[in-house]
This record gives structure tokens, C-alpha cells and sequence, in this order.
């Protein structure tokens, strides 16, 4: 039997993702096993699941590896991935944002230098603007470049803003709201395109249910 | 050696397809390695990729390695001639591989029809593009679509010129939610848009809808028509109306497609109707092409692989130079595949072993 592959986010998103496949009708009650294993099979629905870094999702998906996956949309601006955003799970919401300290004023005759992991939203966000921008890429603890002066700006991903506020930083602007999405890849929605609507269609009344 | 078993997958691809491009009267097309980088700064929107590698000339003109055929065809092609030109090509093109991983040799056979292109020379065009992909896979999926159908239809919902790029990157993507949001965004109807970048199967499933969103139009029923013309002339794989096909408006005009094979990730198969990029490169001439990127069946998996040789014959320090030798070609003239040493190479595979120390 060819499996329909699944690729999942680690984590906590990837639990709740998990839960709206097995509520749409399908299951694997492996999954819930407590262990380190990270590839589980479900025979009897045809389906196997995978656990990969939320942020790897999209390659999985991209290069055939996985045929379905759930990806934040931040994912997949930042890296453009060539598949299909055939839906919006509306959950895992929060937003990108630019964040400074709260007595940050923008100075337009100066480069503005940003601090980020996702440098192709940044990019593009400022362009949109015409603002001049030094990008500085950083893969963590993104809060503290404006405090040591790296960075007069940060723009990363907020979710309750408890962080920015511990580290006496606020929100000046939304870049773009961000979600969890149901991504396919082009060929496998060629070949098995009515198992992926299948699942579309049942998780869509899932997501419905859940609002 | 005559068999074609001995020959890699894209090997074997490229001996099916030309003897199948030569069989519909398709001369071949050669070219130099390079062209004038001017060329490809002129139209860098119709490559795939706008990485190219540079280099200057003994005679201080700057050359690109070329990274597409089919501006080099179309410049080399004479406008206003009456008829057809048929040329297929089999080069190699260097360009980015897209994901940040450099340039990268890629080996492409493909075809271009130019001229007075007609409805005929479209079906064969579509034919050929279907025949490719069966002479490399017995599944295949053809997936076709419409500039001017889908340009009718984001025409209709009255986006403003930003939001037309983004909502043709949503139509890519088959991301309805998208198209929907952003038409909010903007307070305008999406629903045909999206309706329409949702839309994927046969003529017959897909008709009535199309006609629903569209309504009657002449590039509706054409396409349907050379969809159907191409299932009635029985290739074997799916033929799928997707409007998820999107080529660059600013060259494709009429028919896009793109071709699936299982075990491949993307489209192995990539053509269109490209008028607009002749009047761009000021021809009157229609044109119409196809390319297979054949570095992308490298990694298909040939079911069960053989192994590395058919007979290992281990010969010992003190067995004669021409005992070998005359076992060796004995075997061979068998048909088997020899390989002849002293100690058994690690990991090789081998249908069965001979060792001569133990006949000596």
C-alpha cells in the first residue's frame, strides 16, 4: 500500500494539527505513544505522519518527501516554497511584527538596521516602503539586538507579546498575520489529488467546527 | 554496444525522444554554448532563473553561458517566412538551481514549433508533450491551461495592478483563501478567481464549471476541444484542465502546460504558447514549445537495480595472467558482465562468484 506521507510541525502546533487530521478521519493512534520515534503508520487509513522541525516542513513538502503538510505561513513567505497553500487552519495565529524599544523613533536619514530571522519578509516589507534597511540575521534571542544596540529594530514573530514586554520592547507595526497552513506538494496533488481535497475538505469542517 | 539497457534513465530519454521529434518531421537544433548576455538581460523574466554565469569575450563582448534554448532559437529563427519552422534541440543549460545552491548544468530536450502555428500544429505540439512523458513513464499526468482564460477572469475582478501579481501567485498555489482575502482587502468579487485556481480535472469534469465562471468564450471551448482532441488520441496518461498552471503573462498568451511523472517532485515537463515573447523580441511570427528537464529522473528509482556485475571471478597470486584472460572472455562471450581480481572489492553486489585459484 502507498502511503499517503504527512509531515507534521514538532511540537505543540503539531499536536493541535494532529488532532483536526484525526478528528477529519485520519487517525493513528501510534502517534500518541510515548516515545522518540518520529514516523508513525496507520494501514487501515493508508496514511503515515512524520514529526520534522516546524521550519522544515516545507522542504519535506516541497521535494516529494512528504505528499501534505502543515506549515506557519511565516515558513512560507520567508522561503517561497513551490507547492500548494490550499488552506488556512486558522490555528497557531499570531503575527509578524516590527518590534523596538518603546522610546524607538524612526530617523529617516539614517539606514535603518533590522535585526530578524526571517530576512525575506523583512526585506520585502521595507522595499514595499522605499525604506533604505540593514539587515542583520540572527537565528535567536532576536529581543536583545535594539537593547545592545546590534539593531535599531527586530521584526519577529509575536504571539502574546509577553517577551517584547520583559525586554521593555513594543510593537510599532504588523508585518502580516500568520496561521498554520495546509500545503501540498504540486506532483502528489497531481497523482493523488483526491485524497489530498479529501483531507482538505475535512479538515476545512474541523477548522469550521473549531472557530 | 547496441542495448539500450546500457544507457542511463535521462540517457535512454533522450534516445526516445529525438527519434520521436524526428518521426513528426523535427529537425535538430545546435548552438553554441554561449550567447550574448544582452540577450538574456532583455527578457531575464522569461528564465527561470536570472543567475547566469558571465564572462568576456577575446573581443571584450560579454558572453553568458547559456542558460535557456529558446530565446537562442527564437534569435536565430528568420521572421516573416511563410510556414513552419519544427526544430527540437538535446543541450545542456546552466542556471540556479533555486534554493540557494549555485548554478548547475541541466540537461534539457525540448521543442519549438514557429511560424504560422495553427490548431493542428498546437494538438501536435500537446501530442508530443504527452508522448514525452510516455516514452518516460507509463503514469504521467499533462496538466493544461489558459493565459487568456485566466487573465479574462482577474480582468473581471478589478484588482489594482498589485494585488493582480499577488492574486496570480494565490492561483499558483491553488490558495483560494488567499484570493478571497485579498479581494476583501481591495472590495472586490474573488469568487471567480478562486473558483477558477481551484479548478482541477478532466475536459468533461471541468466544463460546466469553466463555462459557469466564464462564461461562453472562444479560449474555453478551444481549450476543451485540444483537451479533448488529445484524450481521443489515446495517450495513455491523465490529461488535466488546472488553471494552477501559470506561466508568465508577459510571454505565454494562449495554451500553458506542464508535465507530472511519479517519483518526481516537480514538473518534468514545461511549455507554452509564447507569441508575446516574439513581439517582444520584435517577431510577427506565433510560436509554441515544450522542454523536458531531464536531470530531474536521475533519482527515479528503476524497481529492482541490478547488481554491479553479473560474475565476480577471483583469481589467485599464482593462476597465469592468460587463464584469466581467456576465462574472462569466455564468460563475456556468454553475455555475462566480468569482473576479474584478486580480492572481492567490499559492498559489490554479483549474481555469482568463480574463483580460479580453486580450478588451478
Amino acid at each position: 500500500m502507498k502511503y499517503l506521507n504527512i509531515a507534521l510541525p514538532k511540537g505543540r502546533l503539531g499536536e493541535k494539527v494532529y488532532t483536526l487530521f484525526e478528528k477529519a478521519g485520519f487517525p493513528c493512534p501510534s502517534i500518541r505513544e510515548n516515545n522518540r520515534k518520529l514516523i508513525f503508520e496507520n494501514p487501515s487509513v493508508g496514511v503515515r505522519y512524520f514529526w520534522v522541525k516546524p521550519s522544515d516542513v516545507a522542504i519535506y513538502v516541497e521535494r516529494g518527501a512528504a505528499d501534505v503538510g502543515v506549515a506557519g505561513k511565516d515558513i512560507l513567505l520567508e522561503y517561497s516554497p513551490d507547492v500548494y497553500e490550499l488552506l488556512d487552519l486558522d490555528i497557531g495565529k499570531c503575527r509578524m511584527a516590527v518590534a523596538a524599544p518603546k522610546d524607538f523613533k524612526d530617523d529617516p536619514s539614517k539606514t535603518l538596521r533590522v535585526a530578524t530571522k526571517f530576512k525575506n519578509i523583512a526585506k520585502s516589507y521595507y522595499a514595499k516602503k522605499g525604506r533604505d534597511i540593514d539587515i542583520i540575521h540572527l537565528n535567536g534571542s532576536i529581543e536583545i539586538a535594539p537593547i545592545l544596540g546590534l539593531s535599531d529594530v527586530i521584526v519577529d514573530i509575536v504571539e502574546t507579546g509577553t517577551t517584547l514586554k520583559e525586554n521593555n520592547l513594543d510593537v510599532f507595526e504588523t508585518v502580516v498575520p500568520i496561521s498554520a497552513r495546509l500545503i501540498a506538494n504540486k506532483a502528489s496533488y497531481m497523482f493523488r489529488g483526491g485524497e489530498i481535497e479529501r483531507i482538505c475538505k475535512e479538515l476545512s469542517v474541523g477548522t469550521e467546527e473549531t472557530k | 554496444m547496441k542495448d539500450v539497457q546500457l544507457l542511463r534513465r535521462e540517457e535512454q530519454a533522450i534516445y526516445g525522444l529525438r527519434g520521436l521529434y524526428r518521426k513528426y518531421g523535427y529537425t535538430q537544433f545546435k548552438m553554441s554554448k554561449f550567447e550574448e548576455y544582452d540577450l538574456y538581460v532583455r527578457n531575464k523574466s522569461f528564465l527561470v532563473s536570472d543567475h547566469m554565469i558571465t564572462f568576456t569575450d577575446a573581443d571584450g563582448r560579454l558572453l553568458a553561458l547559456k542558460p535557456d534554448v529558446t530565446l537562442s532559437i527564437v534569435k536565430n529563427t528568420k521572421d516573416g517566412e511563410t510556414g513552419l519552422k519544427k526544430v527540437y534541440y538535446n543541450e545542456n543549460v546552466y542556471r540556479a538551481s533555486g534554493d540557494g545552491n549555485g548554478i548547475r548544468e541541466i540537461m534539457q530536450v525540448g521543442l519549438e514549433c514557429i511560424g504560422d502555428v495553427d490548431e493542428y500544429a498546437v494538438s501536435e505540439v500537446l501530442y508530443l508533450a504527452a508522448e514525452s512523458l510516455a516514452s518516460i513513464s507509463d503514469t504521467y499526468v499533462l496538466t493544461l491551461s489558459d493565459v487568456r482564460i485566466l487573465l479574462s477572469v482577474l480582468d473581471k475582478t478589478g484588482l489594482s495592478p498589485e494585488g493582480r501579481a499577488q492574486a496570480l501567485q494565490y492561483v499558483r498555489e491553488k490558495n483560494v483563501h488567499g484570493i478571497l482575502a485579498l479581494a476583501k482587502t481591495e472590495g472586490v468579487d474573488g469568487g471567480a478567481l478562486s473558483r477558477l485556481a481551484a479548478l482541477s480535472g478532466t475536459p468533461d469534469a471541468v466544463f460546466p464549471v469553466l463555462s459557469e465562471i466564464t462564461g461562453e468564450a472562444e479560449a474555453v471551448s478551444e481549450l476543451i476541444a485540444l483537451a479533448r482532441r488529445l484524450e481521443a488520441a489515446e495517450c495513455r496518461g491523465r490529461i488535466c484542465i488546472d488553471f494552477s498552471t501559470v506561466s508568465d503573462t508577459k510571454y505565454y498568451n494562449g495554451i500553458v502546460f506542464k508535465g507530472f511523472i511519479p517519483g518526481v517532485s516537480t514538473a518534468v515537463l514545461s511549455g507554452g504558447e509564447y507569441d508575446n515573447l516574439m513581439t517582444r523580441m520584435g517577431r510577427t511570427s506565433k510560436a509554441i514549445g515544450f522542454a523536458v528537464y531531464l536531470n530531474l529522473l536521475e533519482r527515479l528509482s528503476d524497481g529492482e537495480s541490478e547488481p554491479d556485475t553479473d560474475v565476480l571471478l577471483i583469481y589467485g597470486e599464482a593462476t597465469p595472467a592468460e587463464t584469466v584472460l581467456c576465462e574472462v572472455n569466455r564468460l563475456t562471450a556468454g553475455g555475462e558482465r566480468v569482473l576479474a581480481v584478486k580480492d572481492a572489492p567490499e559492498k559489490l553486489t554479483y549474481r555469482r562468484i568463480v574463483r580460479m585459484e580453486e580450478k588451478a
